[in-house]
């Protein structure tokens, strides 16, 4: 009951934060329309968004545009966008998330540790980062994917591993700061031990930013998906906006079939500048000059 | 004695290389006394409580004939026994600076508590009820225990502190500086509630401070700093009325008397000598109207003046004549000219 309201207590005050920022409000209304579209997506898409559909009159429905039947259009192997959509929807959401989530943990565990103990510790895993930055990420998912093939797992492994390092140098930097406060060294004094201070005393301090690039971790993941989903290394059993925009392209329906690549691109936009708005209302508060303009 | 100290250095290696911060301190602090610390900033106080405490930055090496508690040498003990059975439990610490060492993200009570916990295991309940006695002890009202840090004033943090340090009731509380930044009424409330602690606690308090005045109010006897080095050390009226130290006695014209009103204050010239690979003989030589060759050259061993008073100073057996000439302006006007 008590962790109930420390964690009601919790999500009310991230609420807080977000409803101080217009655009941040607007970003998190879209979110939560995507995060409820994916979960509610298996009872609710209308059609199977593999199946081969047909018309009323019984024709196959190839390339149709939005209409009554089929309120987003249909492709050209007569599949409903609409169907593939929220499919879609459901595989970036979860992609993004997770990611993005392993990613900040990573990220923020590195920045802590480098910062905290500094000297060989630092110079380690700062290098370690450094050489993580020199890693592009289109040829290390295509390498990934031509040794390990197409899967889910590999394309969120490739994310995460190129994902985790601005916010661990961001991280860091704000550890370097914070650890030569005095309350750091007054909680060394009462008998805290190293991690004691790092989880309790120095990371709570640095919450807005972690939740900063949480949220930015999440919407670099999911441009990365759509990225590698676009150019053929997407998993081929999960549908994805990407992944749908490369069906377009291959199917060389690009000119005629406008709204085959409209909402694929329109939902990969609005989600990502959602979580960028969900950012921005985070860094008003990590950093409270901004609050001014 | 609760603790003694003897011979205890500090040099903290540098690029430029090693800083000798503490020089060879000797000092003891007995039961249920108050000791002041006095010097100048950057002569190396809070190095030498820190060295105490091992709270030292990495690259600080520190090194002691005795360093014993209670008599018992604590050098050998490991840092986590150290921070066992002596921290908080024997020795607490009111750091400097007392008004940023509070964490902004936790309730004031909470950091309380969390000393408790490190160091003792107590029932919720009862950590809970001993942080409202220390709370109403040091004047704070028992709401205040669930505040936030920014809800305090400077002076309130500074009790919180001081309630923290006295959570376990330690036999021995180091002060670092705990009036500087607050304004004279504050700093006058402040210790007058540390003079009250005692009276009720009878901890002892090892009180540091560039505040003379401060230090001459509360303690029993006195220790002068300077340039990491011990200069004096004496009961506390004695050394106001019969200082021995050369940079004793500039230090009381430096310090604005009741008596002398409009008479000008009269400062040391120069400044203190560049740690970086030590000093030969004393340290204050070359500001010391009263120096002599052998001052440059070699290192004055501490002389006793009377019992508990002793000075590092080759002539301290001229303390009445550097007494009546010190007084003289003309007297410290002599290295401008030097220099």
């Amino acid at each position: 009951m008590n962790a109930l309201r420390a964690l009601y207590r919790g999500v009310m005050n991230q609420v807080g934060i977000i409803r101080q920022s217009p655009l941040g409000t607007v970003g998190a209304l879209i979110v939560v329309f995507y995060v409820i579209v994916a979960i509610v997506t298996p009872f609710l898409a209308p059609h199977d968004p593999w199946a081969t559909l047909k018309d009323s009159s019984g024709h196959i429905a190839s390339l149709r545009p939005p209409s009554a039947e089929f309120w987003l259009g249909t492709t050209f192997l007569a599949r409903d966008m609409l169907s593939q959509m929220m499919w879609a929807a459901r595989t970036t959401v979860f992609i993004g998330l997770v990611s993005g989530l392993i990613s900040i943990v990573i990220g923020a565990n590195i920045g802590l540790f480098s910062g905290y103990y500094g000297g060989r510790t630092d110079e380690a895993l700062m290098r370690f980062t450094d050489i993580i930055y020199g890693m592009p990420f289109l040829p290390f998912i295509i390498t990934l994917i031509a040794l390990f093939g197409r899967s889910q797992s590999f394309v969120i492994l490739a994310i995460v591993v190129i994902v985790w390092r601005t916010s661990a140098r961001v991280v860091r930097a704000q550890t370097l700061a914070l650890k030569q406060r005095q309350f750091v060294l007054a909680a060394r004094a009462r008998g805290c031990g190293d991690l004691r201070i790092i989880y309790r005393h120095i990371m709570p301090n640095i919450l807005p930013l972690l939740l900063l690039y949480t949220a930015f971790n999440i919407a670099w993941s999911i441009i990365a998906e759509a990225g590698a989903s676009f150019l053929g290394f997407g998993d081929p059993n999960h549908l994805s906006w990407g992944g749908m925009l490369y069906e377009m392209w291959i199917s060389g329906q690009s000119r005629t079939a406008w709204w085959w690549f409209a909402f694929p691109s329109i939902a990969i936009i609005s989600l990502v500048s959602a979580l960028v708005f969900i950012s921005r209302a985070y860094e008003e508060v990590a950093n409270p000059r901004l609050r001014q303009r | 004695m609760l603790l003694e100290l003897d011979n205890l250095s500090v040099s903290y290696a540098t690029r430029a290389g090693p800083v000798q911060a503490v020089d060879g301190v000797k000092l003891g602090i007995g039961e249920n006394e108050v000791v002041g610390l006095a010097g100048e900033s950057g002569c190396g106080k809070t190095t030498l409580i820190r060295s105490l405490l091992r709270l030292l930055p990495k690259g600080a090496r520190v090194t002691a004939d005795r360093l014993a508690w209670k008599g018992k040498d604590v050098q050998g003990m490991s840092d986590r026994e150290f921070r066992r059975q002596i921290m908080w439990n024997e020795i607490s610490l009111v750091p400097q600076s007392a008004q940023a060492s509070l964490n902004p993200v936790y309730r004031v009570g909470d950091q309380v508590i969390e000393a408790i916990d490190e160091h003792a295991s107590m029932s919720p309940a009862a950590a809970r009820a001993r942080v409202e006695e220390l709370f109403d002890l040091v004047g704070l009202e028992p709401r205040l225990i669930s505040a936030y840090p920014h809800e305090f004033s400077g002076g309130m943090r500074q009790r919180a502190m001081i309630a923290m340090a006295l959570v376990l009731d330690p036999a021995l509380v180091i002060m670092d500086e705990p009036t500087t930044g607050l304004d004279v009424l504050v700093q006058e409330r402040i210790i007058r509630k540390i003079r009250e602690l005692r009276e009720k606690s009878g901890n002892s308090i090892l009180l540091i401070t560039h505040d003379i005045s401060v230090i001459a109010e509360m303690s029993n006897r006195i220790a002068i700093m300077y340039a990491g080095e011990i200069m004096e050390v004496a009961p506390a009226i004695e050394l106001f009325e019969e200082p021995v130290h050369p940079y004793t006695l500039g230090l009381k014209n430096a310090f604005p008397s009741i008596k002398q009103i409009g008479k000008p204050l009269i400062s040391i010239p120069g400044s203190p000598p560049n740690l970086l690979n030590g000093v030969q003989g004393c340290p204050f030589a070359a500001r010391c109207p009263f120096a002599v060759d052998q001052c440059r050259n070699e290192r004055p061993p501490f002389s006793e003046i009377a019992p508990g008073h002793v000075a590092a100073c080759h002539r301290a057996g001229e303390a009445k004549m550097m007494r009546t000439q010190a007084a003289e302006k003309e007297t410290w006007q002599f290295s401008k000219s030097a220099a």
